[in-house]
C-alpha cells in the first residue's frame, strides 16, 4: 500500500516537473520569437536593407512566411523546431540545426570537461575546509572561494593565457585544430585552458555547498557511530561524507548548467574556440536573426532539459525534494 | 557582540569604490579619453600611476571613470530589481490562490532563463548599450527577489500578529506597511547587495563581449577586451580592470554576508 503511494507521488512529481519543462520551453521560445519581431521593419527588410525593391521584399516575405499571422508563424516555427528543424540562416541559407550540431563538438566537450574538473576539485576542497571549520586553514580556503566567486570568468581566461601561453608558451592561447576531433590530442590541448577557466568559478561556488553539506554530515549520528568504530575523521568522511555531499553538489551543478553554458560562450570568445557561443556572437554582430533565434532557442532548451533531468533524478533519489514543486 | 569582519570589509570596499566613482565625476588625473600615441603602453610611473594603454590613455583615469559606469549600472539594476521583485513577490502572496500558483510558475520560468543569453538577444535587436544590459540583468534578478519575497511574505501572512491586525480591521496596505515590510527588511538588504554584485559581473561580461556599454564611455569590461590584444607586449594592463571588478564584487558579496550575520539573529555565532 505504502509503496504504491510513493510511486504515485513520484509520478505526480515527474508530471508536474514535466509540465514546467514544457511550459518554460514554450514561454522561452515565444519570448525569443517576439523579441526578434520587435525589429525595426521586419526580417525581410533587415535582410535586404532599406534600398530593397518592393518585389524583392515581397518575395523574401513569402519565402520566410512573414505574411502569416504572428501566432501562425510561431506555431509553425515551434512545430518545426520540435521535430529538429530550426530553419535556415537568413544570410547564408545554411541549415541552423546542422550548424549547431557541428559546433557542439567543441562546446559540449568544453562544458563536460569543466564540470568534471569542477566536481573533482570542489568536493575534496569543500570537505577539507569543513574539517578545518573555524581553523585558519579552513577559513583560508573559504576566503579563497569567496574571492573565486567575485572573479569574472573572462579575466581568469586572460590571466591564464598570459601565464601559460605568453610567458611559458606550453599551451595554445586559443583556436582549435581545423581537423576537429580526428587529431584529438591537439583538441584536448586547446581545451585545457578554456576548461580550467570555466571550471574555476564553478569550483569556488560548488565548494561552498560541499562545505556546508560536509559540516552537516559531521554532526550526524551515523558519523559519530563511524568514528566510534575507530575510523579517523578523514576515513569516516570518505565513507559517509562523499556520497552525502555529492547530492547537493550535483543538484547545484544542475542549477548551474545555465551559468556553465553562458560561461562557455564567454570562454569560447576569450580563446577563439569555434563553438556554439562564438557562432552566436558572430551571428549577433552580422545580424543573422533567424540563426540567433534558432541558436538561443536550442541552447535554452538544452538548459531546461538538463535541469529537468537533474530534478527528475533527485526526485527519484530523494522524496523530500519533490515537495518543492 | 562579536566583530563582524565580513560587514567591516564589505562596507570598506563598497565605500572605497563609491568614493572612487564620486571622485571621478569631479576629477581624474587625465582626461580618460585623451589619446596620446607618443606614450603608448607606458610603464607605471609617477606621472601615469598605472601606466597607459595602447592609445596612450591614462589607465588610472580610465579605471576611475569606469567605476562610475559600473556603479551606475549596479544602482539602476538594484532599483529596478527591488521595486519589481518586491512588488511582484508581495502581490503574488496577497492575491488569490490560483493567481499565486500562476505567479509561482511564471517566476520559475523566468528564473530558468539564462539571463546573459537574453541580454545577447536584446543587444542584437536594439543594439548594445548600458540600458539594454541593465534591463536584461534586472529582469533576471527581479525574478529571484520575487521568489524569495513571496515565500517569506507567505510565512508572515500566517503569523498571529497579522491575524490580530486583520481582526482589528487593518486593511491590506496597512498590514504590508506595518507588519510585512519591516519583517522582510533584512532579507531585502541582503538581496539588494547580491543583485549589485551580479549586476557588476554581468555588465562587465557584456561589455567585454562588446554587447554592453558602448564606446567612448569607459568601462572595465571593455578595457579588458582591448588590453587582451596586447598581452604579449604588455600583460600588466590587463591586470587593473580585473582587480577593480574583483574588489568591487567582493565588496558587495561581503556586505551581503555581513548583513546576513548582523541582521539574522539565528546565524549569530555563539561565543565559544
Amino acid at each position: 500500500m505504502r509503496k504504491t503511494d510513493s510511486l504515485q507521488n513520484l509520478i505526480w512529481y515527474l508530471a508536474r516537473r514535466f509540465t514546467l519543462f514544457v511550459g518554460s520551453l514554450v514561454a522561452a521560445s515565444a519570448l525569443v520569437f517576439l523579441l526578434l519581431r520587435m525589429l525595426p521593419g521586419d526580417l525581410a527588410q533587415a535582410k535586404l536593407g532599406i534600398e530593397a525593391s518592393p518585389e524583392a521584399l515581397a518575395q523574401t516575405r513569402t519565402e520566410f512566411g512573414l505574411n502569416d499571422s504572428l501566432i501562425l508563424q510561431f506555431v509553425k516555427w515551434l512545430g518545426n523546431a520540435l521535430s529538429g528543424d530550426l530553419g535556415v540562416s537568413m544570410l547564408t541559407g545554411a541549415n541552423i540545426a546542422q550548424e549547431i550540431v557541428n559546433k557542439a563538438t567543441v562546446t559540449l566537450p568544453l562544458i563536460g570537461l569543466a564540470s568534471v574538473l569542477a566536481l573533482v576539485f570542489a568536493i575534496p576542497l569543500g570537505m577539507y575546509s569543513a574539517l578545518n571549520f573555524r581553523r585558519r586553514k579552513g577559513i583560508g580556503i573559504a576566503a579563497i572561494s569567496q574571492l573565486g566567486i567575485a572573479i569574472p570568468t573572462f579575466w581568469v581566461g586572460v590571466i591564464l593565457v598570459t601565464i601559460f601561453s605568453v610567458k611559458f608558451q606550453i599551451l595554445p592561447s586559443g583556436g582549435f585544430p581545423d581537423a576537429g576531433w580526428s587529431s584529438w590530442s591537439g583538441c584536448l590541448e586547446s581545451l585545457v585552458l578554456p576548461a580550467i577557466t570555466l571550471a574555476l568559478g564553478q569550483i569556488a561556488m560548488l565548494m561552498r555547498f560541499a562545505r556546508s553539506a560536509t559540516i552537516e554530515v559531521l554532526q550526524q549520528d551515523y558519523f559519530r557511530t563511524a568514528r566510534s568504530t575507530g575510523l579517523t575523521r578523514g576515513q569516516a568522511l570518505r565513507v559517509h561524507g562523499v556520497r552525502n555531499s555529492l547530492v547537493p553538489v550535483v543538484s547545484v551543478l544542475g542549477m548551474q548548467i545555465a551559468t556553465l553554458i553562458v560561461g562557455a560562450i564567454i570562454v569560447e570568445h576569450v580563446f577563439a574556440l569555434p563553438g556554439i557561443g562564438q557562432m552566436l556572437l558572430q551571428d549577433v554582430s552580422i545580424r543573422d536573426y533567424t540563426k540567433v533565434q534558432g541558436t538561443v532557442a536550442a541552447t535554452t532548451a538544452a538548459v531546461f532539459f538538463v535541469s529537468f533531468l537533474i530534478d527528475a533524478l533527485l526526485g527519484f533519489l530523494n522524496p523530500k525534494s519533490r515537495a518543492s514543486l | 557582540m562579536n566583530r563582524n569582519r565580513n560587514l567591516f570589509f564589505g562596507i570598506c570596499l563598497v565605500a572605497f569604490s563609491s568614493t572612487m566613482a564620486l571622485l571621478s565625476v569631479l576629477w581624474t588625473p587625465y582626461d580618460p579619453l585623451e589619446i596620446n600615441p607618443d606614450i603608448s603602453l607606458a610603464k607605471p610611473s609617477w606621472s601615469h600611476l598605472l601606466g597607459t594603454d595602447v592609445l596612450g590613455r591614462d589607465v588610472f583615469s580610465n579605471l576611475l571613470a569606469g567605476s562610475r559606469t559600473t556603479l551606475i549600472t549596479a544602482f539602476l539594476v538594484v532599483m529596478i530589481t527591488m521595486s519589481l521583485g518586491v512588488t511582484t513577490g508581495i502581490g503574488a502572496a496577497l492575491s488569490p490562490r490560483w493567481f499565486n500558483r500562476t505567479a509561482i510558475y511564471s517566476i520559475d520560468i523566468v528564473l530558468a532563463l539564462p539571463a546573459v543569453l537574453f541580454a545577447i538577444v536584446l543587444a542584437a535587436i536594439r543594439g548594445p548599450s548600458t540600458f539594454t544590459a541593465v534591463i536584461a540583468i534586472s529582469i533576471a534578478t527581479a525574478a529571484a527577489v520575487a521568489q524569495v519575497t513571496r515565500r517569506e511574505v507567505n510565512v508572515l501572512l500566517n503569523s498571529d500578529y497579522v491575524l490580530a491586525a486583520r481582526a482589528c480591521n487593518s486593511n491590506r496596505l496597512r498590514i504590508v506597511r506595518r507588519h510585512i515590510l519591516p519583517n522582510i527588511r533584512a532579507s531585502l538588504f541582503i538581496q539588494a547587495s547580491g543583485a549589485a554584485s551580479i549586476a557588476i559581473l554581468a555588465e562587465s561580461t557584456l561589455s567585454y563581449l562588446g554587447l554592453g556599454t558602448t564606446p567612448p564611455a569607459p568601462s572595465w569590461g571593455r578595457m579588458l577586451a582591448s588590453s587582451q590584444q596586447y598581452l604579449i607586449i604588455d600583460p600588466i594592463v590587463a591586470l587593473w580592470p580585473g582587480l577593480a571588478i574583483i574588489f568591487t564584487v567582493l565588496g558587495f558579496n561581503l556586505l551581503g554576508d555581513g548583513l546576513r550575520e548582523a541582521l539574522d539573529p539565528t546565524l549569530r555565532k555563539s561565543k565559544s
